[in-house]
C-alpha cells in the first residue's frame, strides 16, 4: 500500500475481498493521483453492467487531459470483451487516467479469472487484500495499524485489544487509531483495558474448554460473556457435551499415539491430543457423572428447564464439582 | 370372517364395542387406550367397520366391512401421523370434512391413530368438534393411555374410554400360527418375548434382522466390561437406528419426490412452465420437511424399541427372585446370573437410566448424547 510515488501506475489491481483494505488501496491510489493533479475525479463502475464502448470512453484521455481515477468493481465477473479492453488499456495506458481493478480473486467468469495474471504480466501494480483469517495475521494487522497511526504496542496489548474488540478489521483499525490518539503513542495492555472491557467473541467451544478444564471462575466468566453476546444456548450445551464425551471417549480408549487412534475414534488427531491432556484431571467416576449432567443439560436447553441460562450455569458448576471431587 | 377376529385376546373390549355397534350404548366419541401393540388402531378400525356394516355386526363380508378394513371406505377417515406430531392445520381441515353427512355409510367416522401426537393447538381444534359433534359423526381416538400427558383432559372427559389389555402370550401365538402360518415353536417363542406387542411378535417371528438386532441389544447388559465398551455399544444402538432411518428414506423419499414433481408439472420444458416449476419447488420443499420429520421419527422409534427391550431385561433381573413371568424368557441364564451379581438397588438404577434415556429422546435430546449417558450409567451400576 505504499502509494507514495509521485506517479501512480496506470493500472492498479486490488486482489481479495477484505473490504477495509480494498477501500484503503483505492483511497491511496486516489490520493497519489491527486498529488499529481488535484482536480482528479473518481468514477466507480460495476463490471457486470458495463459495456465495452462505455469503458473505453471512460478510460481514454479527454480533450483537456483532465486526470481521472476509474474504479472497476467486481472485475471477476467481466465479460470476455471487457476483459480484452482492460488488457489493451494496460498495454497502452492513456495519460493521467488511472484504472483501479477490484477483483475478489474467487468465482467469476472465465475471462475474469484470467484477468489478474494477464494484468500482472502487462506490468500492472498488484495489491493483495485477502481476507484475514489467521490469528497471527490479525495480530500483525493490529501492530501495523498502530504503527501507521504513529504509535507502539506490545504483544500483550495486541491480544487484549483483539479479545475486546473482535475480529472485524474496521473496528480494529478504528480502535487502534483511537488508542494511539488517547495514549499519546505507547499502547500498553493497561491502556487497552482502560478503554476496552469484556470479550467481543466467545463461542461455545471456548466455554466448553474452560468448563472441562475445571477452572470454575473462568468457566462461569466465559459462559456469561457467551450468553451476553447472544450465543444460542443449544450451541453452548452441545459444545460442552462434545467436550465431555471426547474426553470420556479418549480416556476410555487408553493411552496411545493420536495419529493411530484417529481412525478408530473418528476424531482428528489434534482433538485427541488435546483431550488426552485434558483427561489427566478426570477420574472415570467424574466423567460418568458429567455425561449424565450434559445429557440432562441438553434436554434443559431444549425446553425442559424454565430458564436455560440457569441450567447452563448449574451444569458448568456441577461439572466443575464432579471433576474436583476425585 | 368377522372383523373382530383381528383383535387378539381382547374379548371384554369386543363385547362392549359390538354391543355399541348394534345400537346399545352408542356415543359420538370413543377413546381407545392400551399398551403398545395391543391393537388400539385395529380395534378402532374394526369398530368403524361394524358401525358401517350392513348387518351391524361387523360381518367382514359386506362391501362396507371390506372397504373399511382396506382403508378405502368413503366415510371413514384414517389419520396416522408419520412425522413427530399432528399439526393444527391438519386437524382443522379434518374437522371440516368430519362435519359432512355420510355419503354411503351410516356414519361419518374419523379415526386418529396416535392421538397422543396431537399438538396442543390441534387438540383444541379437535375439542370443538368433539364437544358439539354433527349428528352422524363419530370420532375414534387411539392413545397409549388416558393420562393427561397423552390426551387432553377436556377431550378425555367427552369420550367413552375402551381399555385394551396386554394380550396373553397364548392368544398371540395362536394368531401367529393361524393367520400368518408360522410354525408353532417359533410362534410360541415370538409370543413369549414380544412383551404383549402383536406386531412385534410377528416381526420377530418373520424377520431375521429383527431377531439379530434384539439379540445384540440384549447382549449389552452382560457384556459391558471395559470402559471402551460404553462407546462401542452406544455406537451400535445409534448407527443401527440411523441405518433404519436411512433405509426408510431410501425406500420412499425419492419416489415420493418424483411423483410430486410429475403431479405438479415441475419437469415441464418450454414456454409457460416457469410458474409450474416454482410451485413444484415449493411443494417439494414442504415434502422434504415432512420427510425429515419422518426420518427423525423412524430413528427415534428404532432406538426406543431397543430401549424397551433393555428396560425389560433389567425389569426381569429385578423381579427374578420373586419368580414372576419374565419378558425375555429365552435369556433366563443371563438374567439369573445378573440377578445374583447385582444388588437390587443397582439394577433399579440401571432400569431408571434406560427410562430416563427414553424420556430424554422425547425431549429432543441428541440421540448420541442421551444414549452414551445411558450406557455410561449402565456400566457404572
Amino acid at each position: 500500500m505504499s502509494a507514495g510515488t509521485s506517479h501512480p501506475p496506470a493500472v492498479h489491481v486490488v486482489l481479495g475481498d477484505e473490504e477495509l483494505l480494498v477501500e484503503r488501496a483505492v483511497r491511496d491510489t486516489l490520493a497519489a493521483a491527486r498529488r499529481v493533479d488535484p482536480a482528479v475525479d473518481l468514477t466507480r463502475l460495476k463490471a457486470a453492467d458495463l459495456t465495452a464502448p462505455y469503458l473505453l470512453e471512460m478510460i481514454s484521455s479527454t480533450l483537456f487531459s483532465e486526470g481521472r481515477v476509474v474504479v472497476l468493481e467486481a472485475a471477476q465477473s467481466v465479460s470476455e470483451e471487457i476483459g480484452k479492453a482492460i488488457l489493451d488499456y494496460a498495454k497502452a495506458p492513456s495519460d493521467g487516467v488511472v484504472l483501479v481493478v477490484l477483483h475478489s480473486n474467487s468465482g467469476g467468469t472465465k475471462a475474469g479469472k484470467a484477468l489478474p495474471a494477464a494484468l500482472r504480466k502487462a506490468g500492472a501494480q498488484i495489491t493483495e487484500c485477502a481476507k484475514i483469517t489467521k490469528p497471527a495475521e490479525r495480530e500483525a494487522f493490529v501492530k501495523a495499524e498502530i504503527r501507521r497511526a504513529g504509535g507502539k504496542i506490545d504483544a500483550a496489548a495486541v491480544t487484549a485489544l483483539i479479545d475486546a474488540v473482535g475480529s472485524d478489521l474496521r473496528e480494529l483499525a478504528m480502535a487502534a487509531s483511537q488508542l494511539v490518539a488517547d495514549t499519546g503513542g505507547t499502547v500498553t495492555e493497561e491502556a487497552v483495558r482502560r478503554y476496552h472491557r469484556g470479550k467481543a467473541e466467545v463461542n461455545g467451544f471456548a466455554v466448553a474448554e474452560k468448563v472441562v478444564s475445571g477452572d470454575r471462575a473462568a468457566a462461569l466468566e466465559s459462559l456469561r460473556w457467551a450468553l451476553q453476546i447472544g450465543v444460542p444456548h443449544v450451541l453452548i450445551a452441545d459444545a460442552i457435551a462434545d467436550a465431555v464425551r471426547t474426553i470420556a471417549r479418549v480416556s476410555a480408549a487408553g493411552r496411545g499415539n493420536p495419529y493411530s487412534m484417529a481412525g478408530e475414534l473418528g476424531m482428528p488427531p489434534w482433538k485427541i491430543r488435546r483431550a488426552q491432556s485434558q483427561a489427566r484431571g478426570w477420574s472415570r467416576e467424574a466423567l460418568a457423572e458429567s455425561m449424565a449432567i450434559v445429557a440432562r443439560l441438553n434436554a434443559d436447553v431444549k425446553g425442559a428447564a424454565a430458564d436455560p441460562e440457569y441450567a447452563l450455569e448449574r451444569a458448568a458448576l456441577e461439572i466443575a464439582a464432579a471433576r474436583s471431587n476425585r | 370372517m368377522s372383523v373382530w377376529r383381528q383383535l387378539v385376546g381382547q374379548e371384554p373390549a369386543v363385547a362392549v364395542l359390538s354391543a355399541a355397534a348394534a345400537g346399545e350404548g352408542m356415543t359420538h366419541s370413543w377413546l381407545f387406550t392400551g399398551p403398545p401393540g395391543s391393537g388400539r388402531t385395529v380395534a378402532a378400525r374394526a369398530f368403524a367397520a361394524a358401525l358401517q356394516c350392513e348387518s351391524r355386526t361387523g360381518c367382514g363380508e359386506c362391501a362396507h366391512c371390506r372397504t373399511v378394513m382396506a382403508g378405502t371406505h368413503a366415510d371413514v377417515r384414517f389419520v396416522e401421523p408419520e412425522g413427530l406430531s399432528i399439526s393444527v392445520a391438519e386437524m382443522r381441515s379434518l374437522v371440516q370434512t368430519a362435519a359432512r353427512r355420510p355419503s354411503t355409510g351410516r356414519w361419518q367416522i374419523v379415526i386418529v391413530a396416535d392421538a397422543d401426537r396431537l399438538t396442543e393447538g390441534a387438540s383444541n381444534a379437535l375439542l370443538k368438534a368433539v364437544e358439539e359433534p354433527p349428528a352422524r359423526t363419530v370420532f375414534l381416538l387411539c392413545a397409549p393411555s388416558d393420562h393427561p400427558e397423552d390426551v387432553m383432559v377436556t377431550i378425555r372427559s367427552r369420550c367413552r374410554v375402551v381399555t385394551l389389555r396386554t394380550p396373553p402370550a397364548d392368544a398371540i401365538a395362536r394368531v401367529l400360527i393361524e393367520r400368518d402360518g408360522i410354525d408353532e415353536e417359533r410362534a410360541r417363542w415370538a409370543a413369549s418375548v414380544c412383551g404383549g406387542h402383536v406386531g412385534r411378535a410377528r416381526r420377530l417371528a418373520t424377520d431375521e434382522a429383527a431377531r439379530s438386532r434384539r439379540a445384540e441389544v440384549l447382549r449389552i447388559p452382560v457384556s459391558l466390561r471395559r470402559p471402551d465398551d460404553v462407546f462401542a455399544f452406544a455406537d451400535l444402538l445409534i448407527t443401527a437406528a440411523e441405518a433404519d432411518a436411512v433405509a426408510e428414506s431410501a425406500r420412499r423419499d425419492e419416489a415420493e419426490e418424483a411423483e410430486l414433481r410429475i403431479a405438479m408439472g415441475g419437469d415441464g420444458t418450454g414456454r409457460g412452465t416457469a410458474g409450474a416449476k416454482r410451485a413444484a419447488e415449493a411443494a417439494v420443499n414442504q415434502l422434504r420437511k415432512r420427510q425429515k420429520s419422518r426420518a427423525t421419527r423412524t430413528q427415534r422409534d428404532s432406538i426406543d424399541l431397543a430401549l424397551v427391550d433393555l428396560a425389560n431385561f433389567y425389569r426381569d433381573v429385578l423381579v427374578y427372585p420373586t419368580g414372576a413371568t419374565l419378558t425375555h424368557p429365552d435369556h433366563e441364564d443371563q438374567i439369573r446370573s445378573a440377578a445374583e451379581r447385582w444388588s437390587p438397588e443397582s439394577t433399579l438404577r440401571r432400569l431408571e437410566a434406560v427410562l430416563e434415556c427414553r424420556e430424554a429422546l422425547q425431549l429432543n435430546v441428541k440421540p448420541r448424547i442421551a444414549v452414551e449417558a445411558m450406557v455410561t450409567a449402565l456400566a457404572r451400576g
